[in-house]
C-alpha cells in the first residue's frame, strides 16, 4: 500500500494529534474511546464496501437452482462452475467478448501512446510557435464531453464503415483519454532534466533518437500511469460501445452483460450467469488497481488538480 | 535542436495528435451544430429546419423531465457524496496501517466499471432475488419484499443513488484525504496549544484550507451526475414512464434506436452547454489554485 498520498513530506505528520488527545484521566479515557471508536468505524467501512463484491464472487459459484432460489441466500451450500460454465458458451461465447474488450482496451492503449507521447515531447522540448495555444486544442475533449459527440461521430463512423468494428470503438475511447494523457505525458517530458538531451545531442543524437534512448527510459512511469487510465476506462466503458457496436459477436463485456440482463429477464434473468461476469469484468480492474495503484492515486491527483 | 529546425520537428511531433483532435472531436462538433439544424436520419433525405429542433424541444414533454430529472438527481447526490466522503477523509487522512487499508478499500469500487456495479446492484436490489430485501427483511426493517425497481421513481432513483455514492465516494475521499495531508502540521499544533475541540478545528482550519478541493470535487462529480447514464440504462432503463430517463439517456434514445439524428444532436448541444458553464468554473478554479 505504498500510495501516493504516503509519500508526501510529513507535513500531516501533526495530523495524528487531531483524532488522539490524551489530555488528564478524562482526556485518557476519550483519547483511547475516540481511538477503538475510529477503529471501529473504519472496519464498518471496509465491510460495506467489500461485502457487495463479496455477494457477487459468492452468488457466482452458487449452483444453477441455488442462484434462482427465493428468498436469496447469503453464502452458497456448495461451490460450483455452473454459472462460468454458462457464460463461457452465452452466445458468441465469452472467449469473442474479452478478446474484444481486450482488443478495443490494447488498441486505445497504443493510440493513446502513440499520440501523445510525441505531442508530450513536443510540448514540453520544442519551440512551436503557438504551443499555448495547440496544448488548448488539445484538451478541448474536457470541454466538450464526449457522451455529446457520440450522435455526429456515429453518422461519420457509419460513412467511413467503422461502426461496429473495435477500431471505431478504440477511437472513441481515445478522444476519452487524450486531454488527460496530454497532460500525464507534457508533465512528464518537462520533468526530464535537460543535461541528459544535452549529453545526448553532442554526441550527435537527432531528436528521435534523443526520444527513444534518452526520453522513453525516463517517461516510463508516465506511459504506465497512460496505459492503466487507457485500460480502465476502454475496458468499463458502456455507452460508446452500446452506439458504435450492434453485432452480437462485435460486443464488448459490459455491453454483453447488459443485454444479457434484458434477454434473459424475459424468462426469468440468469442471476448466476450475470454474477459471473461482472466477477469477470472486475477481475483486471482489481488486479491492475492493486499492482499499480501508485501509479492510479498519483494519476488520479494530477488529473483531477490540473 | 532548439533552432528554427526545432519549429517545425516540434509541429511533426505534434500533428498527429492535432490531427487526432481535429478529426474525433473539432470536425464531430461542427458536424453536430449542421446536423441540428435539419431534420437528419440515416435512411431518409436531409432537411434543413432552422432552429426547428430546438424549438421542438423547447414543446417536448420528455425534454423537461429528463433535464428536470438529471438536475434532481445531481441535487441529491452531490451533498451526499461531498459530506460523506469529507467525513471519511476525515477519519482516514492520518497514516495508520488500519487507515491507509480503508482508504485503499473504499476506492476499490471507483475501478470497477459502472456497468459491472450498476449490474450487480440491480441484482442486490431485485425484488425475488436480492440481498437487499432479504437482509431488511432479516433485520425485521420491512415485511414484505421493496419493489424498487417499480412504478415509485424515487425509489428507483434512491436505489440507484446508493449504488453510486458506492461506487464513486472513494474519489472525492482521496482528493479530500490528499488536501487535508497537505495542511502543514504548524497549524494544527498551534490550534493544539490553543486547546480546540476536534471540531472547532475541523471547522476552523481543515474546512477553510481544503476549500479550493471541496469546490473542485463538487464540480467534477456535478458534471459527471449531469452526464450520468450507465446506471439508469442498466438498473431503471429510463423506467418508469421514462420518469428516470436522463438528459444522455434522451440524447441516446432519440439518436440511436429512433435514428432522430438532428434532434439528438440538438439535445446533445444544449447539454455540452450546460456542461461547458461547469467546466469553464472548474477551469477557472484550477488555474487559480495552480498560480
Amino acid at each position: 500500500m505504498s500510495a501516493a498520498w504516503d509519500k508526501r513530506p510529513r507535513g500531516g505528520a501533526a495530523a495524528p494529534a487531531m483524532l488522539e488527545e490524551p489530555q488528564g484521566l478524562l482526556g485518557w479515557f476519550f483519547g483511547t474511546r475516540a481511538k477503538y471508536l475510529v477503529g471501529a468505524l473504519c472496519i464498518a467501512l471496509c465491510a460495506i464496501m467489500l461485502l457487495p463484491l463479496l455477494a457477487s464472487v459468492l452468488a457466482s459459484l452458487k449452483s444453477t437452482q441455488e442462484a434462482a432460489a427465493v428468498p436469496p441466500t447469503y453464502f452458497p451450500h456448495g461451490l460450483s462452475f455452473d454459472s462460468y460454465r454458462r457464460l463461457w458458451h452465452y452466445q458468441a461465447g465469452l472467449p469473442t467478448y474479452l478478446g474484444n474488450s481486450a482488443g478495443a482496451a490494447l488498441l486505445t492503449i497504443l493510440f493513446c501512446l502513440g499520440l501523445t507521447v510525441p505531442a508530450g515531447y513536443a510540448l514540453a522540448r520544442f519551440p512551436v510557435p503557438g504551443k499555448e495555444f495547440f496544448f488548448i486544442v488539445l484538451l478541448l475533449g474536457l470541454i466538450v464531453p464526449y457522451q455529446a459527440l457520440l450522435t455526429p461521430l456515429f453518422f461519420m463512423f457509419v460513412q467511413l464503415k467503422l461502426h461496429n468494428s473495435l477500431v471505431g470503438l478504440a477511437i472513441v475511447h481515445t478522444a476519452i483519454q487524450l486531454p488527460f494523457s496530454v497532460y500525464i505525458m507534457r508533465n512528464a517530458f518537462e520533468a526530464v532534466p535537460r543535461e541528459l538531451e544535452e549529453a545526448a545531442v553532442i554526441d550527435g543524437c537527432n531528436s528521435w533518437q534523443v526520444l527513444v534512448r534518452i526520453f522513453l527510459p525516463a517517461i516510463v512511469p508516465a506511459i504506465i500511469t497512460v496505459s492503466l487510465f487507457a485500460f480502465i476506462t476502454s475496458w468499463n466503458e458502456l455507452l460508446a460501445a452500446l452506439v458504435i457496436l450492434n453485432k452480437d459477436s462485435s460486443f464488448t463485456l459490459p455491453l454483453i452483460l447488459a443485454a444479457a440482463r434484458q434477454q434473459t429477464s424475459i424468462g426469468g434473468t440468469d442471476w448466476g450467469m450475470l454474477q459471473a461476469g461482472i466477477t469477470i469484468s472486475i477481475i483486471p480492474c482489481m488486479a491492475f488497481y492493486l499492482l499499480l495503484q501508485k501509479y492510479y492515486v498519483s494519476g488520479l491527483l494530477s488529473g483531477a488538480v490540473k | 535542436m532548439h533552432s528554427t529546425n526545432g519549429k517545425f520537428v516540434g509541429l511533426l511531433y505534434l500533428s498527429p495528435a492535432l490531427a487526432f483532435v481535429m478529426a474525433f472531436t473539432v470536425y464531430p462538433f461542427g458536424q453536430m451544430v449542421w446536423m441540428s439544424l435539419h431534420n437528419w436520419s440515416l435512411i431518409a433525405e436531409k432537411k434543413y429546419v432552422g432552429a426547428g429542433n430546438f424549438v421542438k424541444a423547447w414543446y417536448d414533454p420528455q425534454f423537461w423531465t429528463s433535464l428536470s430529472f438529471t438536475l434532481k438527481y445531481t441535487a441529491l447526490i452531490t451533498p451526499i457524496l461531498m459530506l460523506l466522503g469529507f467525513l471519511i477523509a476525515l477519519l482516514t487522512a492520518v497514516n495508520t496501517p488500519l487507515r491507509r487499508i480503508t482508504r485503499a478499500v473504499v476506492f476499490a469500487p471507483v475501478v470497477v466499471g459502472l456497468g459491472a456495479s450498476s449490474l450487480l446492484w440491480y441484482w442486490l436490489f431485485s425484488y425475488d432475488f436480492g440481498l437487499v430485501n432479504r437482509s431488511l427483511i432479516d433485520l425485521g426493517i420491512v415485511a414484505k419484499p421493496v419493489l424498487w425497481f417499480g412504478a415509485d421513481a424515487g425509489l428507483a432513483t434512491s436505489a440507484v443513488i446508493v449504488s453510486i455514492v458506492w461506487k464513486v465516494i472513494g474519489f472525492g475521499t482521496i482528493l479530500f484525504v490528499a488536501a487535508i495531508q497537505a495542511i502543514p502540521g504548524e497549524i494544527n499544533e498551534a490550534t493544539l496549544v490553543d486547546g480546540a475541540s476536534y471540531w472547532q478545528r475541523v471547522r476552523r482550519i481543515t474546512l477553510p484550507l481544503t476549500a479550493k478541493t471541496i469546490l473542485l470535487v463538487t464540480l467534477i462529480s456535478v458534471i459527471g451526475s449531469l452526464l450520468a447514464f450507465d446506471q439508469f440504462y442498466i438498473m431503471t432503463a429510463g423506467q418508469p414512464r421514462n420518469l428516470t430517463a436522463t438528459s444522455v439517456f434522451l440524447i441516446y434514445l432519440n439518436s440511436f434506436p429512433y435514428l432522430k439524428l438532428g434532434y439528438g444532436s440538438a439535445l446533445s448541444l444544449i447539454l455540452a452547454a450546460i456542461i461547458l458553464v461547469c467546466t469553464v468554473f472548474q477551469m477557472i478554479l484550477t488555474r487559480r489554485s495552480h498560480g
